[in-house]
């Protein structure tokens, strides 16, 4: 189990291995398909600050608001294939150092991730309220209005969030070949 | 007729469908960490606290509520429209009250709903009967497992598939095959053979709202089930598509008769926090029943 602190060093990120389990502690930014799409199109100046060096969550929340306040009452990943159209030019862009999801990511990303020095790691797919215990309190939202509360940039602060590295900067992927073993095994079973 | 009591109970339907697993899935996925190890023994022990979690403090146990289809059988002299109108009210209120995540998007104009509603959503089948009870099941269906639901078409020369049901059995592993971790393994599988494109769809969904552990009295279907199980396990995806001995907790098959041209063999995916609860209310909308199987089959 290792423990990573953002922002998380480069050094750091290239020690990790797929299969590593993580706890992450500090702050990540949720970004899904319509926050991907801007980012690419737009590439807007005011998300510097926050992704430089930092995480991009693939998560849209149920988030309640008491008073002023919001809270993040469900909080799991979304399935990361949707955003690989954009995954690449956003960890070249901004200087990602990883990327949180289910499901894992395809070639284009893991180019980018070998070239750029950044991580997948996959969080288990509708442990919403496991993930959200982990979350310890949103630091702000940005685009709510526009874009709406599944699609907004929330910041949260997170504290030994759990993960595990299933792509890493030396291009190992376990999506690949756990799907290049199970074509396989599919291949015999019809021959 | 106190109609805020009815509203209120199918308030409390989603409520039990967002936030308490059926204890026939929450045993299936304990059998599974049992056989599992590693990172797949991690992501179903996490699974399992999740769903501990969210029954204890009443919360969504996954962040997206998904698309929610109810099922309603009611007596003859209730008024349909009416029963439509108290499942949009409890939905539009069971969302402000956070046990929705909103899901509605219109698809020209990208705006979300903010509450659940929108053009056919929820969907909602009404069938009048002869009985003195209402029945409403419902399924909250999230968007992952949804995306690796399909239909294939067979003959699929490419995977040798005749028409016939070793066909449909290649026909479904290659749709799990497609779907690897993607639809939040282990996945249930429903399953129809034959159909138009919308009825297979239609009854491969229904399918999964049968419980884990009920017989397919069709013995043919039985044992396409079983065979299922068994192949899709074998390729070893497993839990999130970690790798793992556990790619499916089960396998609910249906067939529909079918055009002479035509063979489809549908899928509807679930994901492993597969949400169905079911209600029964009497003729004069007292004594709520709420149960973890169907009402009536």
């Amino acid at each position: 189990m290792k423990e990573l602190i953002t922002p998380v060093s480069k050094k750091v990120i290239r020690s990790l291995s797929i299969g590593d389990e993580v706890l992450l502690t500090g702050t990540i930014v949720t970004a899904r398909d319509a926050a991907h799409k801007l980012m690419v199109e737009k590439k807007p100046a005011f998300l510097r600050e926050h992704l430089e060096g930092g995480i991009i969550y693939h998560c849209g929340p149920i988030v309640k608001k008491t008073g002023r306040v919001w809270t993040v009452v469900s909080a799991g990943p979304t399935t990361s294939a949707r955003e690989e159209p954009y995954e690449a030019a956003v960890i070249g862009h901004y200087g990602v150092r990883a990327v949180i999801g289910k499901g894992g990511m395809g070639e284009k990303t893991g180019k980018a991730l070998k070239k750029f020095g950044a991580v997948y790691l996959h969080a288990v797919g509708g442990a919403a309220v496991v993930l959200a215990g982990s979350i310890r309190r949103v630091r702000d939202v940005l685009l709510l209005d526009e874009l709406g509360a599944p699609e907004a940039f929330w910041i949260l602060e997170v504290s030994k969030f759990p993960a595990v590295v299933t792509m890493d900067t030396k291009g190992n992927s376990l999506h690949r070949s756990v799907l290049k073993e199970s074509e396989k095994r599919f291949e015999n079973l019809i021959a | 007729m106190n109609e805020k009591k009815m509203i209120e109970n199918f308030v409390q339907l989603i409520r039990r469908a967002s936030t308490d697993l059926p204890r026939d899935i929450e045993k299936a996925l304990e059998s599974a960490g049992r056989r599992e190890s590693g990172v797949a023994g991690q992501a179903v022990g996490v699974i399992l606290e999740n769903i501990r979690l969210a029954r204890r403090d009443s919360v969504p146990l996954c962040q997206d509520t998904g698309l929610h289809t109810w099922t309603v059988h009611h007596p003859f002299t209730w008024d349909a429209e009416k029963i439509r109108s108290w499942i949009l009210e409890a939905t539009v209120r069971a969302t402000s009250a956070g046990l929705l995540r909103p899901n509605a998007v219109d698809p020209v104009t990208g705006a979300n709903s903010g509450n659940n509603t929108g053009i056919a959503h929820p969907m909602i089948e009404l069938a009048a009967w002869k009985r003195n009870y209402l029945t409403a099941g419902l399924l909250l269906k999230g968007g992952g497992s949804e995306n690796v639901s399909s239909q294939v078409s067979l003959p699929d020369t490419g995977i040798g598939a005749g028409r016939d049901i070793e066909g449909v059995k290649r026909a479904a592993l290659k749709i799990v095959l497609a779907a690897q971790g993607r639809g939040c393994a282990p996945g249930i599988v429903g399953l129809c053979a034959g159909g138009d494109r919308q009825t297979g769809y239609r009854i491969a969904k229904a399918q999964l709202k049968r419980p884990l552990d009920d017989r397919n009295p069709d013995p043919a279907l039985a044992r396409l089930e079983k065979s299922i199980l068994e192949a899709a396990n074998a390729l070893g995806i497993g839990p999130m598509g970690f790798g793992g001995k556990t790619t499916l907790l089960g396998v609910k098959a249906a067939r529909a008769a079918r055009h002479p041209a035509c063979y489809f063999v549908t899928v509807a995916y679930g994901c492993w926090a597969l949400r169905r609860w079911n209600l029964k209310i009497d003729a004069g909308g007292r004594l709520p029943v709420f149960s973890q199987k169907p009402f009536n089959g």
